[in-house]
């Protein structure tokens, strides 16, 4: 009897994919790039989050079509964005075989209520947060894995470092309390109660944490991964810089030897330009994609 | 021979992957886990652990940081080894659908095939019975895994699914399996290993005695 789809099998993964790197492709030469560097997976999208940003109007799931010929073209494992709350595009994504599907606040949300309800599916999903309560909401919903949610295609890590702190501050203080002050932090968080029981006994998420959203160079990868990160998505920081193939491979070994500055520092020179980066400030309120979704 | 008398010193590769799943079973069946990224941290160990994880993110970092030469030559030392899915893949002689120039370490006379099963949707767990061990069927979670499509004569198959593919072996002091046991809470294994670990310590130390003799 093989048993598919378990939640051990789906939150495996994602502790396999652990002190790597996973980029962002928009075709099947990026995603060859991506895995000659060292990646451990790759992002299929038509536009990184920098290009959507830019594009402006509504962001949507990628072409399969796109999506395959991507998966063909290497062998580690792919995935792909599906908009908040569209399950629709999330049954697509499984039909095709995806490793993974991310529920992003980088495309244009479905649902302004209700994410996915993916404790349905086979294939497991990643979903951003902002802190604590966010992340234990979606694990509730039936997340294999988090990931912070930073501000996608800015170049600036002070989101990702903001959202980092803010998911481990939220884990000392639950380690902090005492059980019967249990329930009235579940209903502070606004998450539900079993999850917050099984942080305070293990001082941990039940599931693997990324970093994401603003990564553009070495030191930034290792600096999550000094925060508690598991590992780091790239979207835009590869492809939007001067040297992709090289700035890649310098992010993968930065993220593995996050601890030790002369690698880091041998790693980061000569790289080229990085991406321009925004300030987050001059992000327009409306514009910012870290507040989609709750 | 790192302390000869005390808990073996087992190293996991930590370039990537489920690395603390692996330190925390070791630690709990009594050995003494240390991480290896750089060559340096290859001395004095008992054993090592190749653990889950992208085989081929593994092998490009284990060429570019110059471990593939010095584990090779362990190895082939008798050091006892221990791989999980990516970690059999690294030690197999023979790797089909691997990514285009992708290294590995080689030493067990298997062939195996990458991501065997399909995608992840394929990923699945199941019951083992495996070869002599007590205590009854594994519960064993296949990820993405790779497969054993062949095995020389000096491989000893231990277990295998109910259509006979074979997904755990081992081949002297080298041990193998398709799926993770660190995932569980099944540390039968990992004994199972640390067996091997501590024959071999007691076999190499008997060779150094005679040499000296």
């Amino acid at each position: 009897m093989l048993e598919r789809g378990t939640w051990t099998a789906k939150r495996g993964l994602a502790q396999m994919l652990k002190g790597g790197v996973i980029m962002d492709v928009v075709t099947p030469e990026h995603a060859r790039i991506a895995e000659e560097a060292g990646a451990v997976a790759v992002m299929a999208l038509e536009r990184v989050p920098a290009d959507i940003r830019a594009a402006g109007g509504v962001a949507r799931m990628s072409d399969p079509g796109l999506v395959e010929s991507i998966q063909r073209s290497v062998t580690i494992p792919v995935m792909a964005k599906a908009r908040i709350g569209h399950f629709v595009e999330a049954q697509v994504l499984q039909a095709i075989g995806i490793d993974y599907i991310d529920e992003s606040e980088v495309l244009t949300p479905a649902d302004e209520t209700h994410h996915i309800d993916k404790s349905k599916f086979t294939v497991p999903f990643v979903c951003g947060a902002r802190d604590l309560g966010e992340a234990l909401r979606r694990i509730g919903e039936g997340a294999a894995m988090i990931r912070i949610k930073g501000e996608a295609g800015s170049g600036n890590i002070v989101e990702a470092v903001r959202h980092m702190r803010q998911v481990t501050n939220g884990i000392r203080k639950l380690q902090s309390l005492l059980p019967e002050q249990l329930m009235a932090e579940a209903k502070e968080l606004a998450a539900p109660l079993e999850l917050v029981k099984e942080v305070h006994e293990t001082g941990a998420l039940p599931v693997v944490n990324f970093a994401a959203g603003g990564v553009a160079t070495p030191a930034d990868a290792a600096l999550m991964m000094q925060l508690g990160a598991d590992g780091v998505f790239v979207g835009s920081g590869v492809f939007k810089s001067s040297d992709p193939a090289r700035r890649a491979k310098a992010i993968v070994e930065a993220t593995t030897h996050y601890d030790n500055p002369e690698i880091i520092a041998e790693a980061s020179k000569d790289l080229g330009d990085a991406m321009r980066g925004l300030e987050i400030a001059a992000i327009p309120e409306a514009e910012l994609l870290a507040a989609r979704g709750w | 021979m790192a302390a000869a008398l005390g808990r073996p010193r087992i190293g996991v590769l930590a370039l990537q992957g489920d690395v603390i799943e692996h330190v925390q079973m070791l630690r709990a069946v009594g050995a003494d886990p240390t991480l290896v990224r750089l060559p340096r941290e290859l001395h004095d160990l008992d054993g090592i652990v190749l653990p889950g994880g992208e085989s081929t993110t593994m092998g490009k970092l284990m060429r570019r940081y110059e471990l593939l030469t010095p584990l090779r030559a362990l190895i082939r030392d008798g050091l006892a080894t221990y791989g999980t899915c990516a970690g059999m893949i690294l030690l197999a002689d023979r790797v089909l659908r691997s990514a285009d120039d992708q290294p590995t370490i080689g030493g067990m006379d298997l062939t195996v095939e990458r991501n065997s099963f399909g995608s992840q949707v394929e990923s699945f767990e199941t019951d083992l019975n495996i070869e002599e061990m007590p205590g009854g069927p594994f519960r064993a979670v296949f990820i993405r895994a790779p497969r054993i499509q062949a095995a020389g004569p000096r491989v000893d198959i231990l277990a295998r699914l109910a259509d006979n593919t074979p997904v755990a072996a081992r081949q002297g002091s080298l041990l193998v399996s398709a799926f993770h046991p660190e995932l569980t809470s099944d540390d039968r294994m990992h004994r199972l290993f640390l067996d091997v670990c501590k024959d071999n310590r007691g076999r190499l130390e008997q060779r150094l005695l005679a040499a000296q003799a």
